[in-house]
């Protein structure tokens, strides 16, 4: 009962954004929203499935680039090239799954961050295709939502069922199982679960709503760089997973949040942006491991307990 | 003809390049078992200490050797102070070498500018040397020399001396090796500064060849990890014969299809892992 009152008023301040804040914020919220669908993708396999993937760039970058090239040289519409894009990163994901799950732990970190780096580096040469460092003019946003408030609350449902359906995934007895094998692989293996294909279809599943913040993303900016294949990108999408709190569904929106809000405000007085980005990362690792959501959460129990 | 002589030795060069860059990543990794993705970033530290220790230090060898010592001390002194505090905690000392990692990256940007800085070629190896009627670039024979060189004596640091028996029993077995006796803790700083130094030193020597430029490190780092990857983890000889690999498959592939170089390097690696995952040499299944 509380829980749904807490969630109502999330909900209605969520709506009512545009209505008391400038476009500026509405941008910014707007961004945040396509960053929150990409950490929370980031967060199936390491908060859920105990995989750290430093390699999940890919996906973003690769559903942005396929709309891209669709309507530069073919001149496709989103009718076709939406699906495209989906159906292509998750394809992707399956071939890539095969690959890095051959490995677990910092192998697979290693392997994951190998695959997107040689579509990094292909998407920054392949000069012909991509336009290399130039980067490419995506399309027009579809259904004209080319104001800001229109595409905000286009992003805020498409967010919020991406957000929803990842949840549900986590919470079915698929995700208890996922979770076992991010526990006791050994013993959810003798209880007869096949631990490497769990992990590999939550590799698909992730990879999917990669893509899918990836559409978002050059709808949003209509312009796609080899940058968002780097392996910056990736970075901070585990860095706002792990401030927020891996294994919780509200912790990668919340670091998502942080770290876009730190983005935008520090960029725009410095230039340091990668700088701090690092220090930010050794900080939270070295003082703060377990995130935000956890963090705050474990000091209001000690609050509630005291009083 | 003489052009495919000077793509293979280009191939060697840059497999020598990545054998000191490889070497160090993967004798951390099997010791310590962390990633240590400040390594590109290290190797391009190296090279910018090499532009500017190049400005009073005439010779470039000393450049290196001087370059490498700096890179080294500063690898020891971030395994002391940093990544010891987070022992046993892996994911989280490669989180804190990703973060570090950016932090040098910016921190050359802010000091030596985005320009690529060149470093020379040394005078007494601009002349090509002949051979059979070819003509070989000097500079880039003394690179591979010196890889082999630096493979050679690795080799026998591990095989031949006490603390190569040392780290070879933390690799095998920690606890047990700490149960005996051997000081594991100040190996890990021991083998952290090694691999920092070559990697500092393999910046300044890859200097004349790639220059020192902003983006080095993005440009290294996944080229070294693809080379552990394949020669398998925590092992020299892996290393070694995964550098010449890539080396040949890179110079190739940029030579024959510039586009799609990058892809290429899928090719091996993928291979490698469809039937040898733990790499042509590894001792762990990754």
């Amino acid at each position: 009962m509380k829980r749904g009152i807490g969630y109502g008023i999330a909900a209605l301040a969520l709506v009512g954004v545009p209505f008391f804040s400038g476009e500026y914020y509405i941008n910014l919220a707007s961004q945040i929203f396509i960053f929150a669908i990409f950490a929370a993708s980031i967060n199936l396999l390491l908060g859920y499935g105990g995989l750290p993937t430093l390699g999940h760039a890919a996906y973003l970058g690769v559903a942005a680039y396929v709309p891209a090239l669709l309507h530069l040289k073919l001149g496709l519409g989103h009718w076709i090239s939406a699906p495209a894009a989906l159906f292509g990163t998750t394809l992707m994901a399956c071939a890539f799954g095969l690959i890095a799950l051959r490995a677990t732990g910092l192998g697979f970190l290693m392997l994951t961050l190998a695959l997107s780096q040689v579509l990094w580096g292909t998407a920054l040469r392949w000069v012909s295709m991509t336009d290399g460092d130039n980067g490419l003019r995506g399309p027009a946003r579809p259904f004209n939502l080319d104001d800001a408030t229109s595409f905000y609350y286009f992003a805020l449902a498409v967010t919020a069922v991406s957000i929803w359906l990842m949840a549900r995934f986590v919470a079915s007895p698929f995700g208890a199982t996922l979770q076992g094998t991010r526990d006791q692989p050994r013993r959810m293996s003798a209880l007869g679960h096949d631990v490497w294909m769990i992990r590999w279809v939550t590799f698909i599943y992730a990879g999917f709503w990669g893509g899918v913040s990836g559409l978002l993303f050059i709808y949003y900016h209509k312009y796609i760089h080899p940058v968002s294949l780097s392996l910056a990108n990736s970075a901070e999408g585990l860095l706002a997973v792990i401030a927020g709190g891996s294994g919780t569904v509200a912790g990668p929106i919340v670091g998502a949040a942080v770290v876009m809000l730190l983005k935008n405000y520090v960029s725009a007085y410095v230039e340091r942006w990668n700088m701090l980005m690092g220090f930010v990362f050794v900080l939270i690792v070295v003082f703060m491991p377990e995130g935000l959501v956890p963090g705050v959460r474990r000091l209001w129990r000690r609050f509630r307990s005291v009083t | 003809m003489q052009y495919w002589a000077i793509q293979t030795l280009n191939s060697l060069a840059l497999g020598g390049l990545l054998f000191l860059l490889a070497a160090g990543f993967s004798l951390i990794f099997g010791l310590m078992r962390i990633a240590n993705l400040t390594h590109g970033a290290l190797y391009m530290l190296g090279a910018y200490f090499g532009t500017s220790i190049l400005k009073t230090v005439p010779n470039l060898w000393l450049a290196a050797l001087i370059g490498g010592l700096a890179v080294g001390l500063l690898g020891g002194l971030f395994e002391k102070f940093v990544l010891r505090r987070l022992g046993g905690n892996i994911l989280g000392q490669v989180l804190v070498t990703l973060g570090v990692a950016f932090i040098l990256a910016d921190v050359c940007l802010v000091v030596w500018g985005g320009d690529p800085l060149p470093i020379p070629t040394p005078p007494a190896l601009q002349q090509p040397v002949r051979i059979a009627g070819l003509a070989f670039p000097a500079y880039r024979l003394a690179v591979v020399v010196i890889a082999v060189l630096v493979g050679i004596l690795l080799y026998l640091l591990m095989e031949r001396t006490r603390l190569g028996a040392m780290i070879r029993a933390g690799v095998d077995d920690m606890e047990m090796a700490r149960a005996c006796g051997i000081p594991v803790s100040r190996l890990f700083t021991t083998v952290f500064c090694l691999g920092a130094a070559l990697a500092g030193a393999g910046g300044i020597i890859g200097g004349p060849i790639m220059s020192a430029y902003p983006g080095l490190d993005a440009d290294m780092l996944p080229l070294a990890l693809i080379v552990v990857i394949l020669g398998g983890l925590g092992s020299l000889v892996g290393a070694f014969v995964g550098s010449f690999v890539i080396g040949f498959v890179y110079t190739f592939g940029v030579a024959l299809l510039p586009d799609l170089a990058y892809v290429i390097l899928f090719l091996p690696m993928i291979l490698v892992i469809a039937f040898r995952p733990r790499g042509l040499f590894g001792k762990f299944a990754a």
